[in-house]
């Protein structure tokens, strides 16, 4: 497996310091702890074990004793992520050099195409900027703004031959992103067809596009607007009914960015209902809490601006890292989007204008070992699952990524879970000038991070090469998803009932009895179908559900097997059974 | 008169005779003020007709029983029975059971008590080992709606009757106009049909189909003239009925501030709608993919999202048939987080379940189609009663809407195309009895809370009715708790063929029914009227319901951060980077219009803007106080206006 997906270019750093030994560490995957040395070579765990035989003149790292685990896969980041006509201020090479600063080795990113623009061609966008500017591996996440035709043959093509195996659909960001429950529907059947996973943007759009304009109205244009406009009930709603569509669909399902307990409540109880979805807090709902969009700092309550948005609930963080440590929620992003102040501030007299996303991917490692481990809530091991391995089953990058085996990427941390640091905007990597995370002090950070075994961080000192990052592939139909997936739908099959034809009398249904207007057949997404140059994107798929009173046509039998010479009269029957 | 059906009447044809083209257009006198009944209850308004007592027949004072109809002439015999004396039953309210007598005159309960003063010549009712309850109050029925052109099988007439023979002495009708038509149009349409057929008191909900801009006023003289308090939102039949999440909200705020009560059908329909596509493809046309097709998660899923818009719009919430576990779980979950949210299971989710979809009797499948869905699962109706007795859910309805079998036999190809609606309306209360209260999870006050009382509480009819009062309608059953009945097709009072609850064996049946203090039922004997039943108007704002939803109204304000003006640099927007449809600018503070076939999304402009006009953006909103030399690149705080 080794090998795979390595994407041309990258191969070329060839220097010597591609032989790594860490001696007496305790190595911690997600299911156990050993202690062993091991030894690395051109990127590769070759071994693991005591006494190991390796050439001489290999760089020696003394663990002792200290853990080390698999670096963290950050599974949610919007690097470089354009915002009308802004980007937000951490591209892929400050982000990425922030996440391996904080112990995190690899990040999925999310392509976000503009409506109307082709997928692939946003896809070929983002490599291009992610293949000369990132520092560590990466893959990527692509988001369905919009639905049609084109849109399928387009996420076809991404499973196939670009190593996409996740699609994110918006239920929020109404008139812009937002699909309709029906869309959603059929995004859900092609991902499910084709392998790959489901992630949505869990907020009810309708809602808050209402919200927003009474709020608005009330003349509330600071920061705290856009909370009181994103209730906590509307994300539980959406997860809710994500959830629905999914199990009707048979689709694996992946909640991002889980801000409230009743959000990870809905998940909770769906795993226990036997639905296959996943949920991803992040770092900063993991971390902190909503009450600071009531600050009289318009930019500090502007720099927490995310959606959905943190929950003002200030028990919200136990909460989740509670739900995380037991297994209710898998997977641990950071859904890094940054802006600056001045780029805030288009917003500064309407909320709804502020760009959206806080910084976290740098804080992720260290603010969970602090919050769940140190706690006691969780043991390394489940550290090691929640930040790296999970991530890597669900998005079938396992065991390549998430685990420390022979065979696998050399992307290690070591991690000293003793050294305290507090964290703040004049010492972290990204380049805003906020911290969400101000102030917090946090146990336990990274010694030495090796990334496609390189030393990027050792003794504090970060050495990160721009454009090193490679692209990692991912292939659908991932195991760990899709096992149970593939069993259902060999036990879904749906099965009518044999019946003998019936031939009593049947009702005179006067022909277009109702009238339907053509307005209501478009009714579904006129503002899509608007919008999009106008392609006619639900028409496509003729509804099935038709009232025109044609009845004379249907004794045309369907199944044309038998019939019954002398029906009697106007009794219903049980005849032959065909 | 020609057009009208002949009653099973016992007694003299002479008299049915005599009556013919007398008594047939009603003039009804609508009474000015909605709802002044318990005012005006003491006085007695009609003529003595004391001469005439003993035969009792039709036709009962018209309107409020303000005035003698002028043309009903002496010989049709009126306003005869009109006294009565109910003896020695245990009367049941939902608070408390005592044994008394009732005296009731003009349609009123005069009297309650032991050894009242009553003139002579009264009819004496014998109750003695019976319980005497408020007559039963179905919320939820469709008598009138047609589906695909066609009307169903039982109309007003055949509907109330087979509700008094159940001990339903009041029904509150759906109103559904046709998507685009006038509700008003609508309303007057129903009100016709229902003053002309209707045998017992009714009243309207209206069912908004489609939603736009002018239905406003319309809702609002519903709601100010017209005497309805409840509108029903569809979140299924696509394309059809269905509303979007925004119209939800919309409709929601302004039910809110009308003093209604929001009816939500709920089903995903864009769920439904793909689910019908692929079974249909799957080749599965029969019965069974309705049930198929509208999965138990789909209703759930709906009235968790209802219940989100109608917390977000501070509305209270009504959710019409509840028909599965999961659906009642999350009302009562919702309730328990303090939601002004009530739930409505019917006779056929109480009574009976869904594995008949599957029968290879196809005229018995499709009779079980309506939706949502009765579940599949044989334990829900236990369930349901369950959660009906410990008060999780309140109201219990028919949502009575029959199809004969050639009706139904229209989509014997296509099972989306069978019309949808089971019965329940005569079978309600003694379906709730048996399940509930045969099985003692509740009393017999709990049984009238859920079958009248509630009911009454919460749209706005009660203590006119749903309670055993003086001063309240003579709307009474007396209940025979221990009878044994089979429920069968054959012996109901419905025309349809087949009867959903065939060979079921309840306890409990009405022995008199007595509606607007005439009896009804007796002897098992059916006397109905055609015409006689009374359109009740329900007033606004019911207390039950509202006084809630305004002391959170008060509470809900929310407000803003005051600081100082952000003076710090604001980076530069490139207008139109993201080229977002025609949307967005217009933030307009209404909803605009529709448009005339306008795509239904569009009216309602996103809040969210991407166009990037922020120049004007400096005009400042709030235009208090500006800094003279602000500090270059730093945010700060100022002012605290």
């Amino acid at each position: 497996m080794s090998g795979q997906g390595y994407q041309g270019k990258k191969n070329i750093p060839r220097i010597t310091s591609d032989r790594l030994l860490i001696k007496g560490a305790k190595i911690v995957n997600d299911d156990q702890s050993f202690c062993a040395d091991i030894y690395m070579e051109d990127g590769h765990i070759k071994q693991i074990g005591e006494n190991l035989i390796v050439p001489g003149g290999v760089k020696t790292i003394d663990a002792h004793g200290r853990m080390l685990m698999p670096g963290g896969i950050d599974v949610h980041t919007r690097f470089q992520m354009p915002d009308r006509g802004m980007t937000s201020v951490d591209d892929f090479y400050q982000g990425t050099r922030a996440a391996l600063a904080g112990g995190t080795t690899m990040i999925i990113d999310h392509v976000v195409p503009e409506p109307g623009a082709s997928l692939l061609s946003a896809f070929e966008q983002w490599r291009e900027w992610a293949d000369s500017k990132s520092c560590c591996d990466y893959s990527l996440h692509v988001d369905i703004t919009e639905w049609h035709k084109g849109v399928q043959e387009e996420m076809e093509a991404l499973v196939k031959d670009h190593g996409v195996n996740s699609f994110l659909v918006y239920l929020a960001y109404k008139d812009v992103f937002q699909l309709t429950d029906s869309q959603v529907y059929e995004v859900f059947s092609v991902i499910r067809d084709l392998g790959a996973i489901a992630q949505v943007h869990a907020e009810n759009g309708d809602i808050v596009a209402e919200e927003q304009r009474r709020i608005l109205e009330q003349g509330i244009s600071g920061p705290e607007g856009h909370v009181l406009s994103r209730p906590e009930e509307v994300e539980a709603e959406a997860v809710n009914r994500s959830v629905t569509v999914a199990n009707q669909t048979n689709c694996p399902l992946y909640i991002t960015k889980v801000m409230s307990k009743s959000a990870a409540d809905v998940i909770a109880q769906a795993r226990k209902k036997g639905t296959v979805v996943y949920g991803e807090p992040i770092t900063a709902s993991l971390g902190t809490d909503g009450s600071h969009y009531w600050s009289k700092n318009w930019a500090k309550a502007a720099a927490f601006i995310t959606s959905p948005p943190l929950s003002p609930d200030p028990t919200t963080p136990d909460y989740l890292n509670s739900l995380l440590s037991c297994g209710d929620l898998q997977v641990t992003g950071s859904a890094h989007c940054t802006f600056n102040t001045a780029q805030r501030a288009v917003g500064k007299d309407d909320f709804t204008l502020i760009p959206e996303g806080t910084n976290g991917t740098e804080e992720r490692m260290s603010l969970i070992w602090d919050k769940c481990v140190v706690t006691g809530k969780m043991d390394e091991n489940q550290f090691v699952a929640v930040t790296s391995t999970n991530a890597a089953k669900i998005f079938n990058l396992y065991p390549r990524k998430g685990r420390i085996a022979v065979g696998s990427d050399a992307d290690l941390v070591l991690w000293d879970p003793d050294v305290t640091k507090i964290i703040s905007a004049k010492s972290h990597n990204s380049n805003q000038e906020y911290n969400i995370f101000e102030g917090l002090e946090v146990r336990g950070a990274p010694l030495v991070v090796i990334s496609q075994g390189k030393i990027i961080l050792e003794e504090g000192s970060l050495h990160t090469t721009e454009g090193c990052g490679r692209f990692i592939g991912r292939k659908p139909f991932s195991d760990y998803v899709y096992k149970r997936i593939k069993a259902r739908s060999r036990l879904a099959e749906l099965r009518g009932v044999p019946r003998g034809l019936y031939d009593g009398p049947v009702c005179e249904v006067s022909v277009t009895p109702k009238t339907m207007t053509p307005a209501s057949s478009a009714k579904t997404s006129p503002a899509k179908q608007a919008a999009a140059g106008g392609q006619p994107v639900r028409n496509l798929h003729q509804s099935g559900f038709s009232l025109s009173g044609a009845q004379i046509d249907d004794n045309l039998p369907r199944r044309n097997t038998q019939r019954i010479v002398a029906p009697p009269g106007g009794r219903a029957n049980i005849t032959s059974l065909g | 008169m020609a057009e009208r059906k002949l009653l099973p009447r016992d007694n003299d044809e002479g008299s049915l005779l005599s009556k013919l083209g007398t008594d047939s257009p009603k003039p009804r006198v609508k009474f000015g003020g909605m709802f002044c009944n318990v005012e005006g209850a003491f006085e007695n308004k009609t003529l003595n007709f004391d001469s005439y007592n003993s035969i009792q027949t039709e036709p009962r004072p018209s309107g409020m029983g303000l005035i003698f109809v002028p043309h009903c002439s002496v010989s049709s015999l009126c306003l005869q029975a009109d006294r009565l004396i109910i003896k020695g039953g245990k009367v049941v309210n939902d608070d408390q059971s005592f044994y008394a007598d009732i005296y009731v005159e003009d349609g009123i309960i005069k009297q309650i008590g032991e050894n009242l003063i009553v003139p002579g010549g009264v009819k004496t009712v014998d109750a003695y080992g019976h319980m005497v309850i408020p007559g039963g109050i179905d919320v939820n029925t469709s008598l009138q709606a047609p589906q695909l052109g066609m009307c169903p099988a039982d109309d007003f007439y055949h509907g109330t009757r087979a509700a008094l023979a159940g001990g339903t002495t009041m029904i509150i009708d759906h109103v559904v106009p046709e998507p685009g038509a006038s509700l008003l149009g609508a309303y007057d349409q129903w009100r016709d049909l229902g003053d002309r057929r209707s045998c017992c008191d009714y009243s309207l909900h209206m069912d908004i189909t489609r939603w736009h801009d002018g239905l406003f006023e319309e809702l609002e003289s519903l709601v100010k003239d017209k005497g309805v308090n409840s509108f029903l939102i569809f979140m299924s039949y696509k394309d059809k009925f269905q509303s979007s999440d925004s119209q939800m909200y919309e409709m929601f705020s302004i039910i809110r501030d009308l003093g209604a009560i929001a009816q939500v059908h709920a089903e995903n329909g864009d769920i439904i709608d793909e689910e019908q596509k692929r079974l249909l493809e799957l080749g599965i046309t029969g019965p069974e993919g309705h049930v198929l097709c509208h999965p138990e998660e789909v209703e759930t899923e709906a009235v968790y999202r209802a219940i989100t818009i109608a917390k977000q719009a501070n509305c209270p919430l009504y959710i019409t048939k509840v028909m599965s576990k999961s659906a009642a779980d999350v009302i009562a979950k919702a309730r328990k987080k303090g939601m002004v949210v009530y739930g409505e299971p019917i006779t056929a989710s109480l009574g009976t379940d869904g594995s008949h979809h599957w029968s290879k009797n196809w005229a018995k499948a499709a009779a079980f189609v309506m939706s949502p869905p009765i579940n599949p699962d044989p334990s829900t109706p236990e369930y349901l009663s369950s959660l009906l007795s410990c008060g999780d859910l309140q109201v219990t309805a028919s949502g009575n809407s029959t199809f004969s079998t050639a009706q139904k036999a229209v989509g014997k190809d296509n099972f989306t195309l069978i019309p949808e609606g089971t019965n329940g309306i005569e079978e309600r209360l003694a379906v709730v009895w048996e399940k509930a209260v045969a099985t003692g999870k509740m009393d017999e006050n709990e049984f009238v809370a859920v079958t009248s009382t509630n009911a009454a509480k919460l749209f706005n009819l009660y203590p006119r009715k749903g309670r055993i009062a003086v001063g309240s309608d003579a709307d009474i059953v007396i209940w025979n708790p221990k009878e044994t009945r089979t429920l069968s097709a054959t012996t109901h009072t419905l025309t349809v063929e087949i009867n959903i609850f065939e060979g079921m064996e309840v306890r409990g049946a009405p022995v008199v029914v007595i509606s607007q203090g005439k009896i009804v039922l007796e002897d098992g004997k059916l006397d109905v009227t055609e015409g006689s039943g009374r359109f009740v108007p329900r007033k606004a704002y019911p207390d039950y319901v509202y006084k809630r939803i305004k002391a959170r109204s008060r509470m809900a304000d929310a407000r803003g951060v005051p600081r100082g003006n952000y003076d710090g640099p604001v980076h530069d927007v490139i207008s139109m980077t993201k080229s977002v449809p025609a949307t967005p600018t217009s933030r307009m503070p209404q909803f605009p219009g529709k448009g005339p076939l306008g795509p239904a999304r569009n009216l309602h402009q996103s809040g969210f803007t991407l166009s990037g006009t922020q120049i004007d953006d400096h005009i400042p909103r709030r235009s208090a106080q500006r800094i003279v030399a602000p500090p270059g690149g730093r945010t700060n705080i100022t002012t605290l206006s």
